[in-house]
């Protein structure tokens, strides 16, 4: 039997909505997901969906010329992985490192569904 | 473990080909040959004389292959390594384990790219990353802002400290005849430029230029019938820390903090015996990375020691003494220039731009997005 692609599990994770990730047998968080993990290679990682929460590791705004500027960041999820995402609902310059945020799955234009962060207010935190 | 005899490896000839813009006609591996044929006649050996390869080159697939047919050659060592920027410290890295076990005696390291001429996107195809690219991150330059703001988060770096590397960049350029750049550049028109990729913007990115290079290596006993004085390999260290930059473990160390200390061990010196240092600067916060990883300054002390001229003319340390990627030329790939500075400066052949002192020299290349990290330490006949 050939594998399943580890995008494939991750592009049916999203379209219900949930951020997967994977982990190793003593827990370590896997993320992009791979058939192998790094350093051990064990093949028997774990799928797992995020609770969602985490934090903004780094921010950048970028300037197209003649576009709208918009935010790129790497966010660090709770579970101790870290992607590449947008901050989306605020000025993209508003954009702080540090910042808590949650997941929420949008689509892009051709309908794909895509992992994009809300800023946390103080009330919505659990 | 240094397997390597110090010393035992000699750069006898170093070339750029055309810098600037050589239109849309000119191929990269053209540029390799004319920096081939500039490279041997500055050490006096001869095309037939090479007998191992090494090429890289963003737009060209099978470098090595295209430069043997192109130079007529049939080399016993072929290396390709492609790995962005550092490819050419890692050339040299192999180049001279292969002269040391007598896999090759000449060896010739070259590079070429039109990127100016034929546009950026069609000269560098990127692997798109599925996780990465629906984001539209601006690469490479985003990936370099993270890093900036992160140090700027965690050390109180500032947009200041990091346009001060793009002026003393420009400083180095006007002593350059060589330089693309001319006219002189002060901190206000580095922050006053036009925003790329916050907190970068278009004078903290490097030129995108058209331009290319080649670096002729062999023994130290063959060096000897060369026309100049040799330059000899003193270590080098090569490490990987990750591809994507949403791999990066920690975005303020870079694995120079790896290839770094490989090369120091290698050569038995340390930072505070290089006289002059090539840091390669796609952009402003990579040479205060590389100052850090590499030891002349503690983490979180780059800015500081870049700020107000200390690594312009006249500074704390001769730092990209060409006018580096920032002020003279950024092919795409820049290693390959950053080590021919360096050989120039310890022969002494730099003119109004050249350094007192010139005995060790350190450049130290980087590749993809802070990815790849290789460190080359060259020194004259006085330092084995």
């Amino acid at each position: 039997m050939s594998a399943t692609a580890p995008l494939e599990t991750y592009l049916a994770h999203l379209a219900q909505g949930e951020l997967a990730f994977q982990r190793t047998r003593d827990g370590r968080p896997v993320f992009f997901p791979r058939l192998a993990a790094p350093r051990t290679g064990e093949t028997d990682l774990e799928w797992q969906v995020s609770v969602g929460l985490g934090t903004v590791y780094a921010a950048t705004t970028i300037h197209p010329k003649g576009e709208p500027a918009y935010n790129v960041s790497l966010i660090d999820l709770d579970e101790g992985f870290r992607l590449m995402s947008r901050v989306e609902g605020v000025d993209a310059a508003s954009v702080r490192i540090g910042m808590r945020v949650r997941v929420r799955v949008a689509r892009d234009a051709e309908g794909t569904p895509l992992p994009v962060f809300d800023v946390l207010t103080p009330e919505d935190t659990p | 473990m240094t397997a390597m005899k110090r010393g035992g490896a000699v750069v006898v000839g170093v070339a750029e080909s055309d810098l600037g813009v050589v239109g849309p006609h000119m191929s990269p591996v053209d540029l390799m040959a004319q920096a081939t044929i500039r490279a041997l006649d500055d050490c006096g050996l001869a095309i037939g004389d090479i007998d191992g390869i090494f090429a890289a080159s963003a737009q060209v697939r099978f470098g090595p292959m295209m430069l043997a047919e192109y130079l007529g050659l049939n080399p016993r060592y072929i290396d390709g390594t492609q790995i962005g920027g550092s490819s050419f410290m890692s050339h040299l890295a192999h180049a001279v384990a292969a002269i040391e076990l007598g896999l090759c005696d000449v060896a010739l390291i070259a590079y070429g790219s039109t990127q100016k001429s034929v546009s950026r996107k069609a000269a560098s195809p990127t692997d798109v990353n599925p996780y990465e690219a629906p984001f539209r991150p601006l690469m490479p330059v985003s990936a370099y802002a993270f890093a900036a703001a992160r140090h700027m988060h965690e050390f109180g770096t500032t947009r200041e400290q990091l346009a001060d590397v793009a002026v003393a960049a420009r400083q180095w350029a006007l002593l350059n005849p060589a330089a693309w750049e001319k006219e002189p550049l002060s901190r206000d028109q580095v922050l006053g430029a036009r925003m790329v990729s916050d907190p970068l913007t278009v004078r903290d990115c490097c030129l995108v230029l058209d331009g290319g290079g080649a670096m002729i290596v062999t023994s130290a006993a063959r060096a000897r019938d060369c026309r100049k004085p040799p330059i000899h390999v003193l270590g080098t260290g090569e490490a990987i820390g990750h591809g994507s930059i949403s791999n990066m473990p920690d975005l303020t160390t870079t694995a120079a903090a790896i290839s770094g200390p490989r090369a120091f061990a290698a050569a038995g010196i340390g930072p505070g015996d290089v006289d002059v240092a090539l840091l390669y600067d796609a952009f402003t916060i990579t040479p205060i990375l590389f100052l850090e990883d590499l030891g002349f300054c503690a983490k979180g002390e780059g800015g500081p020691f870049v700020q107000d001229g200390g690594i312009a003319p006249g500074g704390r340390l001769a730092v990209n003494t060409s006018g580096g990627g920032l002020s003279y030329c950024h092919p795409g790939m820049y290693g390959l220039l950053a080590m021919i500075e360096c050989v120039r400066q310890l022969r002494g052949e730099c003119g109004a731009r050249q350094i007192g002192r010139h005995d060790i020299a350190l450049a130290h290349g980087n590749g993809g997005v802070l990815s790849s990290q290789c460190t080359a330490i060259f020194g004259t006949p006085a330092t084995l």
